[in-house]
């Protein structure tokens, strides 16, 4: 018994980071101010170099692993914890909340200082390149002076490329799982239709929807159930759900027939009405998504792009993931391979599409694991040269 | 030192080849004996391919490049550049792929050596056993069913040597043993009879 509560990293409490210096942002704005709320889970070593910098995805947040306030497991929990592939035993984990980001980062939601009014949509879009800015100087705060490594999935696999290629001495690993380089023309028509969807919403008051105390439901439900669909595969839903009706006889009206259309109604409605979720970080992130191209500052060469890099790369893909294929981790492998890097790359098959890199999965533990041990390795060299000098 | 007895004997002989320092490719690395043996003792670079999920964990878990992929697929062309590496290495698997031919090709487009071992279906027990019994082989180098092997593009060192002559590929070295590894006289003398396995270390005719 005993044994099974080491084994846990219990109630976690949120921090916050506020920083006085001012961000320019790539969009050309000035943040002059801004706080970073933040999750940290192990212990960090004295010579700081066991530290691990988890990147979320669209609607995550810095909970990622541990139990919030409400008993709430984080997103990742079955991924990072004492024992578990990220091992907390070994490493200091950190995941902070994305600025612009509405789980008490700085973002649309918080007050503006200038005004003493919530930002709504006067908060400036940000993107990658700004979310890596804001996390370096999470780093610093912390006094880390490399991370040993940084790691994400999805958009948090994009931040970790960026990070790999801004900031190339500040990490020593990247993990970048079910990410892309840059987002294909369907990606964007996705989160275009997730915006209108929210935008078009009588509620959502041209973003002023806090001031005017609604909240655009219908629109954040109808982002959510695109956006659901497209981290499923053909596959999966096709055997959770096949046509699988509600109702013996079929009833030739518009209510809910098939199985597959509760589920997803079920699913947008939670995300609307349970998760508070702000529209405006909604919309804000996936525009962060579609701006996202590193590449585009290197003549759209990805290959000159992370030839700036030096860390160190495990890429994941999983089979049926059609929003970020394995395609494109190739193209990332490809560029990667072009500089001579170190790189390893699993494709992990999975029938759970894009979802399947917070789902468990022994193939994929497998890699995850023996490449942290990797890390580890690199980290206890670190730590016992640094040792010696002394 | 442990390490090194602890290394098959095909792998031993490979490593006899290889220039310390130089960039390997392993094609079907498996769990990554030979890239590790060959990094350790030889300060080689590069990486290891294999499609297998455990053995993938494996060679990661000895600290290599592992790229997973499928040899069947165009990968190779797609992910390296023509003379990326000193050697293309591939042990026991020219048989088992789509095209072997293509396969070569595209070890040749990307490394300046090929390095190949696969089993002699020319070897007396198995001409015996087609010629006597009228049953597809089985030996203890290929211990499968006609039905159910892997080795589906199976050939002679005749066969293999031919198929280099047709495409212009030079036989720089070649050593022939039995399943044990070992060489003796007779196979040096009839190695398409009495070899049941062939190292071969190839490259492109320079003209």
């Amino acid at each position: 018994m005993t044994e099974n509560k080491t084994k846990t990293l219990g109630v976690i409490t949120p921090q916050v980071m506020h920083i006085e210096s001012p961000l320019s942002l790539s969009g050309g704005s000035v943040l002059p101010r801004y706080d970073l709320t933040y999750e940290t889970y192990g212990e960090l070593n004295a010579e700081a170099t066991n530290a691990i910098l988890i990147c979320h995805a669209l609607s995550g947040d810095h909970h990622v692993a541990g139990l919030d306030a409400d008993n709430k497991a984080g997103w990742w929990d079955g991924y990072i914890g004492p024992g578990k592939p990220i091992d907390t035993d070994q490493f200091f984990v950190v995941c902070s909340n994305n600025l612009g980001g509405c789980r008490g980062s700085t973002g649309p939601s918080t007050l503006n200082p200038e005004t003493g009014k919530v930002y709504g949509p006067d908060f400036p879009i940000v993107t990658c390149r700004d979310w890596v800015n804001s996390q370096n100087e999470l780093r610093k705060h912390l006094g880390i002076e490399q991370w040993a490594a940084l790691v994400g999935g999805s958009m948090g696999g994009m931040q970790v490329l960026q990070w790999a290629i801004d900031y190339p001495d500040k990490l020593r690993h990247a993990l970048v799982i079910a990410a892309a380089p840059k987002l294909s023309a369907q990606n964007i028509a996705f989160n275009e239709v997730a915006r209108r969807a929210i935008m078009t919403d009588p509620d959502f008051n041209e973003g002023r929807f806090i001031e005017h105390n609604t909240t655009p439901k219908q629109g954040l439900a109808q982002a959510r159930m695109l956006g659901h669909l497209t981290y499923l595969s053909d596959d999966m839903m096709g055997s959770k759900f096949g046509r699988e009706r509600r109702k013996e006889d079929l009833q030739y009206n518009y209510d809910v027939e098939f199985q597959v259309e509760s589920y997803l109604r079920y699913q947008g409605e939670k995300f609307a009405t349970k998760q508070n979720f702000d529209a405006n970080t909604y919309l804000l992130m996936t525009k962060a998504l579609d701006y996202f191209d590193p590449a585009s500052e290197f003549d759209h060469d990805l290959s000159k792009t992370l030839a700036q890099a030096t860390a160190k790369f495990l890429v994941v893909s999983f089979t049926t993931d059609w929003r970020f294929a394995p395609a494109r981790s190739h193209e990332i492998v490809k560029a990667l391979l072009d500089n001579d890097a170190d790189v390893s790359y699993a494709e992990i098959t999975s029938e759970h599409g894009h979802d399947a890199f917070l789902l468990p999965n022994d193939h994929y533990k497998g890699v995850f694991t023996a490449y942290m041990q990797r890390v580890l390795q690199d980290s206890l060299a670190i730590e016992s040269t640094s040792e010696s000098a002394q | 030192m442990s390490e090194i007895t602890q290394l098959t004997p095909e792998f031993k002989l490979i490593s006899e080849w290889i220039t310390p320092n130089s960039r390997v490719l392993d094609l079907g690395c498996g769990d990554g004996q030979l890239l590790k043996h060959l990094i350790d003792t030889y300060g080689v670079t590069g990486y290891g391919m294999e499609i297998d999920p455990d053995k993938n964990i494996q060679a990661m878990q000895k600290g290599l490049n592992v790229i997973q992929s499928n040899l069947n697929s165009h990968d190779l062309a797609d992910y390296f550049d023509e003379n990326s590496f000193d050697y293309v290495i591939m042990t026991q698997a020219l048989q088992v792929v789509g095209r072997p031919d293509q396969l070569l090709e595209d070890m040749l487009a990307i490394g300046k050596q090929i390095i190949i071992t696969f089993p002699n279906f020319g070897h007396w027990r198995n001409r015996a056993q087609l010629l006597l019994k009228g049953r597809m082989p089985k030996t203890d180098t290929l211990p499968y069913q006609w039905f159910d092997t892997p080795n589906i593009h199976m050939c002679t060192f005749n066969d293999f040597e031919d198929l280099c002559e047709e495409k212009n590929i030079e036989v720089v070295a070649r050593t022939v043993v039995n399943a044990e590894h070992r060489s003796s006289f007779g196979m040096r003398i009839a190695p398409n009879w009495l070899g049941e396995v062939a190292l071969y270390k190839v490259q492109k005719k320079s003209s």
